[in-house]
């Protein structure tokens, strides 16, 4: 469609340009004009991207202790001392026990929200709004809520209270790593974030199906509900499902600030941003460790960056261009 | 192509709908509602405990008894986080403001440039350029903090408004979008601006902005909330407390020596009112943006 209608406008277009040519110049120059679009954005690449990567790779083979100018090079003993700490290898394992609980919930209550409100005839700009709302709060902000009110250890803590009704004792929800109820509070805390965000974007993936799908479906006598969900909702949500995935499964490796605010300093529940931020600007000031560190878990980001992209076929259509 | 084929579709399935209605679905769509209604008051428990804590007293909020309402709603309560003199709430509420500003203003400026430049300038080395960029969203720049606070703190822009801005402005996804956006343009306009004796920069700022004002208002919206709710840079950055975003100073709060119930839970209503006032007169281009940029991303 497009290529016909730009051939059409595109044609006498031509022979008005020819004249305009000798003006040209410098400022039609392609070539510099690219620089002076680009430029800018590339000057700060490189330098607020591409330095800080550079440099901590060289800082990751130092001994580099209160310093960013380290002179004592030691081979990959950086390396082996973050692969050989238990903090550091058991944040790894945190943000897998994280990963496997948020990523499907999330995905499973954005996409649920998302069939609910697209079912709906009346009010449906209301509720939309409503579980999007969340979307505005900060981290930060709502850590706070649900450590001073809705999961406070304390009596009136809003849970707390609750339980109260039916005889329950209070539960130190944060304060204490036996039973591990702090796995609920960051858990809630992340969902209530984030899934109207994705409800968005399957509200959106959801509304692209074609409606003669499932009327297809209803003359083959398939009933509307579970069935045409299983047959048709689902293996058409694909793509969208795949790129919610990934988005929650890289953003679930970066959480921070969450752990940070609820657990403040305790020793258990730390992913591993939580670790390098101990670790490099906490006392020791050990540069070279976290740069290690943060060399590892980029490493460890693209590939499963890669791996997904390749099992899913992402970014495949980009690649085509 | 689909587009054209739906329209019809829709109007051969209205006498569908009757039908539906009528197999005892009044149910189905009462029970419908109740589950959203309930889901509704879930996800607005959290507002309303900011709202009733900020306005209560603090025997009531840790009172023996729950109380769901105030007894008697303390307006006075809106002007304790500013006169609290263990953390300057003005300043970090000024400061979250300048950051969210230029750090939105900033992001727009660059990233369109570079995105505009990569889709529509045509230049031999522009695929291995694009690819430059696209390798860095490979890399999340949560994961490079230590780095970019040491080359930060070495340019000696620890607490400073341009160690907190200017190395967050160049975001390569940002970037991306836009890339995908202005390929997307319509050549034809651009043209004319050409023919009319416009360069590219003259082309791009008559041009091409003025016609892609819905799509800068989106970025503006997404790259503006997540400025003001970013947390972990500034919490690096910000070191004294004169350099505070308000993310910081919330954070302080919950690890303070006392905890004044009724100021915190103020502080952080006052902290999200400006995101609220965004939702309220936004949305629109917000959730524009995000399907924009959740398809793409």
């Amino acid at each position: 469609m497009s290529t016909i209608t730009k051939d059409g406008v595109s044609s006498p277009a031509p022979a008005k340009a020819a004249p305009a040519k000798p003006r040209r110049g410098l400022r039609g120059s392609p070539s510099l004009n690219f620089w002076l679009f680009t430029g800018p954005f590339l000057i700060g690449l490189a330098v607020f991207v591409y330095t800080p990567i550079l440099w901590s790779l060289w800082l990751s083979f130092f001994e580099a202790r209160f310093t960013v100018t380290p002179d004592k090079f030691v081979g990959l003993e950086n390396y082996v001392v973050m692969l050989t700490d238990e903090d550091f290898v058991g944040s790894l394992g945190t943000f897998t026990v994280f990963a496997a609980i948020i990523v499907p919930l999330t995905w499973a209550t954005s996409l649920g929200l998302a069939l609910m409100v697209n079912r709906l005839r009346f009010m449906r700009a209301f509720f939309r709004s409503v579980f999007f709302l969340p979307t505005a709060v900060s981290y930060v902000a709502a850590s706070l809520i649900w450590k001073m009110s809705i999961f406070n250890g304390v009596r009136f803590g809003m849970m707390n209270t609750f339980l109260g009704l039916f005889g329950i004792d209070n539960t130190a929800w944060l304060a204490s790593p036996d039973p591990p109820w702090y796995w609920l509070v960051i858990v809630t805390v992340r969902l209530w974030l984030q899934a109207g965000f994705y409800m968005i974007l399957f509200i959106a993936a959801l509304q692209n199906i074609p409606q003669e799908m499932y009327e297809a479906a209803a003359i083959d006598g398939a009933k509307p509900g579970w069935q045409t969900f299983w047959h048709i909702t689902l293996p058409q949500l694909r793509a969208t499902s795949t790129a919610v995935i990934l988005l929650l499964l890289v953003a679930a490796y970066q959480a921070f600030d969450e752990f940070f605010n609820l657990l403040s300093k305790t020793t258990w529940g730390r992913p591993p941003l939580i670790e390098l931020y101990y670790k490099a600007l906490g006392d020791s000031q050990d540069y070279g460790a976290g740069s290690a560190g943060a060399l590892i878990l980029t490493v460890l980001i693209c590939l499963v960056t890669l791996l997904q992209g390749k099992i899913m076929g992402f970014g495949r259509g980009e690649e085509s261009k | 192509m689909t587009t054209t084929t739906t329209p019809p579709a829709e109007r051969v399935e209205a006498p569908a709908r009757p039908r539906r209605v009528r197999s005892g679905s009044v149910i189905g769509s009462t029970g419908l509602y109740v589950a959203t209604g309930i889901a509704a008051l879930l996800f607005l428990i959290p507002f309303y405990l900011i709202v009733r804590n900020a306005l209560m007293t603090d025997p009531e909020i840790t009172g023996e008894e729950w109380k769901w309402f105030p007894s008697e709603i303390q307006w006075g309560n809106f002007t304790k986080p500013f006169d609290d003199p263990s953390v300057d709430f003005a300043r970090s509420m000024w400061n979250s403001a300048v950051v969210g500003v230029l750090h939105t203003l900033g992001t727009l400026l660059v990233c369109s440039l570079a995105g505009y430049g990569l889709a529509r300038i045509p230049y031999k080395h522009a695929n291995k350029v694009f690819y430059a960029v696209l390798g860095t969203l490979m890399v999340p720049t949560a994961v490079t903090f230590v780095p970019s606070f040491v080359l930060v703190s070495s340019l000696g822009w620890i607490d400073t408004y341009r160690g907190l801005i200017i190395p967050g402005l160049f975001s390569g996804f940002t970037c991306f979008l836009f890339r995908q956006y202005f390929l997307g343009f319509p050549k034809e306009l651009e043209e004319a601006a050409r023919v009319d004796g416009l360069g590219y920069m003259g082309a791009y700022w008559r041009v091409v902005v003025p016609n892609s004002l819905n799509f800068f208002a989106a970025m503006a919206t997404i790259t503006f909330i997540s400025g003001w709710n970013s947390f972990l840079w500034p919490l690096v950055i910000g070191q004294d407390p004169s350099a505070w975003t308000v993310q910081v100073a919330l954070s302080n709060y919950m690890t303070g020596q006392t905890i004044t119930y009724h100021l915190i839970f103020m502080a952080t209503a006052i902290s999200i009112l400006p995101l609220v006032f965004v939702f309220l007169f936004l949305q629109r281009w917000l959730v524009q943006g995000i399907a924009q940029t959740g398809i793409k991303g």
